[in-house]
């Protein structure tokens, strides 16, 4: 390619435990539109991270306009030209359009900012992108599309050579995708290079020249997308199959339903969500980011109000408004953010494992510290999680040890279904088999696992069964022996599209 | 830091003791360094009779202080505690001084009187901060006002004297020639926290809350009861700390106990407890109260005027809090060894 703007070399990063990017090698023209592909965890951020100066690149490197690229921080990237739009707005929510816009750059004189000159500057931004919204609005009371392209404007303000953007339509509607294109279409005909990520198959031929698709932190091919099928791509994006089924334990040697869901109501608009899990019976859910399956799981746990629907545990109907209910109930939640919302990071093994059921290692109140002891200790080596002691901090434990602690947790309070939301993210290869076993033993001792992943080879290892999700519904159903890496994937693809 | 394999159980051992002693145990010698410096430099610092004025003069603030830890821990703070302990004197002294009542009865009522007006103004604080999830900060300043306001109604603004003999002469009581009966119930109020935050399920969950009050809801728990009741505590222990107000001073007033809130919050962050919540404790929130007292009378010992010591405590404070950040740093290297 001639004069590309932007040039990876070999570029890889690793997080402890985890390879995210491995060789990375790849050309982006002046001007072009290139989209980046890959499902949940192929590496897609983590390479946006990395040329917006959130995190350094451990190997290779990166040329930008013909100038070595190092970016050590957000600010270093803006100013070499590039601009990152995340999926989560930054913006200054009590203050003006106009001051969001110019905000790195507000007119001054003498020190004072310069209203006048701030709104008209504003002004002739937001007509060149076509949003017809007054300078002097406050941000807050605009609509999320309508920040999004006040962030895209913002591109205009610093001459970026380079825009990202992050899924930028995951949340809009179909009139406002077509306002985006038509703005990003302007943006490259005054020069501006798009790098484009999205989940929507269907629309990304409208701003697109060429695709790269990653799996597994890999670059799989770059190819033009003229002429590209869906389906082919889909097959790029497919990806490892696993091959090592050994340990699977395929028969429910247990009867009877764990869990089962009618006609769950997140709210008003959203879809109704039905399904069960048997004794004994892992049920995988496979579905895009945002596609329910968390937001589900969370409503069903009484995290996250629900507005209609019945849950029955153990073929008895319970009423579960808050996860104390669900708790009692002999439901389990073990959220994807195992830090911020699974683990009292700074207290102790044992006190994490303990705190479900604290009346259990207690009299009249108070705490029977060796009663604590001994079962902390029991399910430290039931579950062989690496500890020198069970006193020690559950910070320092890696990510494979303390999902561990939050199973056991579950174990001692004697949780019936396990609701595992993305169980083995950011942990190492060793750990997931361990975590894997882990959740066969617990089923076929009578226990339902609904089991949330985005990594569809270790649904098709792991599961019974498959439900797909896209917009919030069920729109697939896959039993084991027809488990098919392509058929998934398109159905959640496909559906992800429609709306 | 995620590298846990090839630890030996020494390690283990060491880093438990490391992490359950350090914490206090650098705050305690602060407070023997600056015993020493004092008693080396300053006059009469070293002296029996200068030792039992310091205990006397750190009953009020211990008191509050204890109370207050249980609301820091869980991330909170009360800034109310000096208004209610103003309005607490009001309430013991009306009690106390009402002819009708023999003392046998009227002081144990005042008591009672004091413990639940104290918890009563602790409950609407908490109450409000849970139910309408707005900031402590907010809520207990506006008690802060709300209680100095109902103390000056009740007392018609004026002080009230008269208190029984025999409430008096244990306010003067000296046990054993050492220890204040001031100075011992002080102690009596610490051993109950340190007793309740380290043994029972509710002191438990007044850390865990601190650590991460989400984890905790989704462990199947409702934070709401354990947060409110910190709050009750904390008016419970102003209270109680205004009968030894009482005690002292032998007047209740409706102008007694301001500032007495940042005094005792001053204990509780210099004694190592994180504004953050979840990390510290009240035997160094005692350690604390010890500090900021020994400071004072030393300094003034010094001849160092009232002008000048607030300059030497506020310092100390914010020197405090930053060692704190160092300390936690250096505690989380060696337990990640």
């Amino acid at each position: 390619m001639d004069n590309p703007i932007l040039t990876l070399t070999g570029v890889g990063k690793r997080f402890p435990g985890v390879v995210a990017l491995r060789g990375i090698s790849l050309e982006v023209g002046r001007g072009e539109g290139h989209v980046l592909l890959g499902e949940n965890g192929a590496g897609k951020s983590t390479l946006i991270n990395l040329l917006g100066g959130v995190y350094a690149a451990d190997d290779g490197a990166i040329t930008f306009d013909g100038k070595p690229y190092r970016p050590r921080t957000p600010t270093d990237a803006f100013r070499a030209g590039i601009r990152v739009v995340h999926q989560e707005l930054s913006m200054l929510m009590q203050m003006t359009v106009a001051e969001n816009l110019m905000f790195e750059r507000l007119p001054q004189r003498r020190g004072v900012v310069d209203y006048r000159e701030t709104n008209r500057r504003a002004a002739q931004l937001l007509e060149e992108v076509g949003l017809d919204v007054r300078p002097t609005t406050q941000v807050a009371r605009l609509g999320v599309a309508q920040m999004q392209l006040i962030e895209i404007a913002k591109t205009l303000v610093f001459e970026s050579k380079l825009l990202i953007l992050d899924e930028p339509t995951a949340t809009l509607t179909a009139k406002e995708v077509d306002r985006l294109f038509a703005i990003l279409r302007r943006l490259k005909a005054r020069g501006v290079t798009i790098v484009y990520i999205s989940h929507r198959l269907q629309e990304i031929g409208e701003i697109g020249d060429r695709v790269t698709v990653l799996r597994d932190g890999q670059l799989v091919a770059t190819r033009d997308l003229a002429g590209l099928t869906t389906a082919e791509i889909v097959r790029m994006m497919v990806g490892r199959t696993v091959t090592d089924e050994r340990a699977f334990h395929a028969d429910v040697a247990v009867s009877g339903e764990a869990l089962r869901v009618v006609g769950l109501k997140r709210n008003a608009l959203a879809p109704e969500v039905s399904f069960s899990v048997g004794k004994g019976e892992i049920v995988g859910v496979a579905g895009l980011v945002g596609s329910g399956r968390t937001e589900t799981a969370r409503a069903i746990f009484g995290a996250d109000p629900k507005v209609a629907g019945e849950i029955h545990v153990d073929g008895a109907r319970v009423a579960i408004e808050s996860p104390r209910d669900a708790v009692q109930s002999g439901l389990c939640l073990m959220t994807e953010d195992r830090k911020g919302q699974g683990l009292l990071l700074g207290m102790s093994c044992a006190q994490n494992i303990t705190i479900t059921d604290l009346a259990k290692i207690s009299r009249n109140g108070l705490l029977d510290r060796a009663g604590e002891r001994a079962a902390a200790t029991r399910l430290v080596a039931d579950l062989r999680i690496k500890t020198p002691s069970i006193d020690q901090i559950v910070r320092n434990f890696s990510g494979g040890n303390q999902q561990k602690v939050v199973i056991a947790k579950w174990l001692f309070r004697g949780s019936k279904v396990l609701l595992c939301d993305e169980p083995t993210r950011g942990i190492d290869v060793g750990a997931r088999e361990e975590i894997y076993e882990l959740l066969w033993t617990l089923a076929a001792e009578g226990r339902g696992v609904l089991f949330i992943s985005s990594d569809l080879p270790e649904l098709m290892a792991v599961c019974h069964r498959i439900l797909v999700f896209a917009n919030g519904r069920i729109v697939g159903e896959v039993g084991r022996a027809e488990f098919d890496q392509h058929r998934i994937l398109s159905m959640a693809y496909e559906e992800h599209g429609r709306e | 830091m995620n590298e846990d394999r090839g630890r030996g159980p020494a390690v283990g051992v060491s880093n438990a003791i490391l992490r359950f002693g350090l914490r206090e145990a650098g705050v305690a010698v602060a407070l023997a360094l600056i015993v020493i410096f004092f008693s080396l430099t300053a006059p009469y610092f070293a002296t029996p009779e200068n030792f039992l004025k310091i205990f006397v003069q750190i009953g009020i603030n211990t008191v509050l202080a204890s109370g207050m830890t249980f609301v820091i821990l869980t991330g909170g703070i009360d800034l109310s505690v000096g208004s209610v302990l103003a309005l607490c004197t009001v309430v013991g002294a009306l009690i106390m001084t009402n002819a009708n009542l023999p003392f046998a009865v009227s002081i144990p009522l005042a008591l009672l009187g004091c413990m639940g007006v104290g918890s009563l103004c602790g409950f609407v604080n908490g109450f409000i901060v849970e139910q309408w999830k707005v900031p402590s900060f907010i809520v207990t300043l506006g008690m802060l006002n709300v209680a100095s306001g109902a103390a000056r109604v009740l007392s018609n603004n004026a002080t009230i004297t008269g208190l029984p003999q025999p409430f008096i002469d244990f306010g003067n009581l000296i046990v054993f020639g050492v220890f204040p009966s001031i100075f011992l119930v002080a102690i009596g109020v610490i051993l109950i926290g340190w007793f309740v935050l380290r043994f029972t399920v509710f002191g438990r969950f007044i850390y865990a809350i601190g650590t991460n009050e989400e984890a905790v809801r989704l462990s199947g728990h409702n934070p709401r009861t354990y947060k409110i009741a910190a709050f009750v505590i904390s008016g419970l222990t102003a209270g109680v700390a205004a009968m030894v107000y009482l005690l002292r001073l032998n007047v209740g007033s409706p102008i007694a106990g301001i500032g007495y809130e940042l005094n005792a919050i001053a204990a509780v962050i210099i004694g190592g407890t994180s504004l953050a919540g979840g990390k510290g404790s009240i035997v160094g929130t005692l350690v604390g109260a010890c500090i900021i007292q020994v400071l004072s009378t030393g300094l003034q010992l010094f001849g160092v005027g009232d002008n000048v010591k607030p300059i030497v405590i506020g310092t100390v404070i914010v020197l405090a809090v930053v060692l704190d950040a160092y300390r936690d740093r250096f505690l989380r290297v060696i337990e990640s060894r």
